[in-house]
């Protein structure tokens, strides 16, 4: 039964849980690729002319600048010391801790 | 310098309070194979080694291991959430309890708590970077026993992440271990 007409409350509860999803997908996109990045990194550690891993470490740097980006957008800043922006109030206490999400 | 990121490396799901689950995964915390154990370890072992290869994959790989502790942080604390006090002593989380109450800390499975001479730094880079390889394959070993002991497959499924990471710092160890020895070759003249 669709009672989010009669019920505003029900409908910011829904909305809320929705958007906490689509915040836990765009993090895992950003899970994803960083993991490749760390990956990558590890092995030009030791395979430093390796071409093709460097070029594919390369192509990942702008997704995943992209990637945050779009997140911090909508959900507040990844990063603190000076490496995100942040509108007022100050966000980086108010999202969620990796802990809790 | 570091810089915090405000997200898990993998992501930590659980399907429920498990105190009995978080008394054994607590070692890879602050155990000797553990996460702790890890980071320091490597970041501390890289003041002393010869080469910009092995100094740069010491400071990542320390690095990454920080979040890792970060991980098993978060499934102790995600399977404690709301335990009670006697659900924790019936799991054998009681001295836990009393001494820390739900916070974390750096025990092992045990409760024995974290030690500075788990980890070795000798100045020797060969010994250090044999050191390094050991480490890694004990820290596998603990989480196969973990994936052995789980009862709860979303734990399982980060605990297969973190053994699969194991094994791929062994690697990149081993073929840092060659390179540093090559390099000390290299500066022998007899």
């Amino acid at each position: 039964m669709d009672n989010s007409q009669e019920n505003p409350q029900a409908q910011k509860v829904i909305i809320t849980a929705c958007d906490h999803n689509n915040q836990l997908a765009m993090l895992l996109e950003i899970q994803q690729l960083q993991f490749i990045a760390i990956e990558l990194n590890l092995y030009l550690d030791t395979h430093p002319d390796d071409q093709q891993a460097l070029m594919s470490y390369n192509s990942i740097v702008p997704q995943l600048k992209q990637s945050i980006a779009s997140y911090e957008q909508l959900y507040g800043p990844l990063f603190h010391f000076g490496l995100s922006t942040s509108q007022l109030t100050w966000q980086w206490i108010n999202s969620p801790w990796p802990w809790d999400m | 310098m570091w810089i915090y990121q405000k997200n898990l490396e993998y992501p930590v799901k659980v399907c429920g309070p498990n105190p009995k689950l978080a008394k054994v995964i607590i070692t890879q915390y602050g155990g000797p194979d553990g996460e702790l154990s890890a980071s320091l370890r490597y970041l501390n072992q890289r003041y002393s080694m010869p080469t910009d290869k092995a100094r740069g994959l010491l400071t990542d790989i320390g690095t990454e291991e920080m979040g890792h502790m970060e991980i098993v942080a978060t499934i102790f604390y995600k399977l404690t959430r709301g335990v009670s006090p006697q659900q924790m002593e019936a799991a054998g989380l009681g001295g836990h309890y009393a001494q820390h109450n739900h916070a974390l800390f750096w025990n092992d499975a045990n409760g024995v708590p974290w030690i500075a001479s788990y980890v070795q730094a000798t100045g020797d880079p060969i010994t250090d970077l044999t050191e390094d390889m050991d480490a890694e394959q004990k820290a596998r070993s603990a989480y196969e026993h973990l994936i052995q002991l789980s009862d709860d497959p979303l734990v399982t499924d980060v605990l297969r992440f973190l053994r699969e990471r194991e094994i791929v710092h062994f690697q990149r160890f081993g073929e840092t271990l060659n390179d540093v020895q090559g390099f000390m070759n290299s500066k022998k003249f007899f």
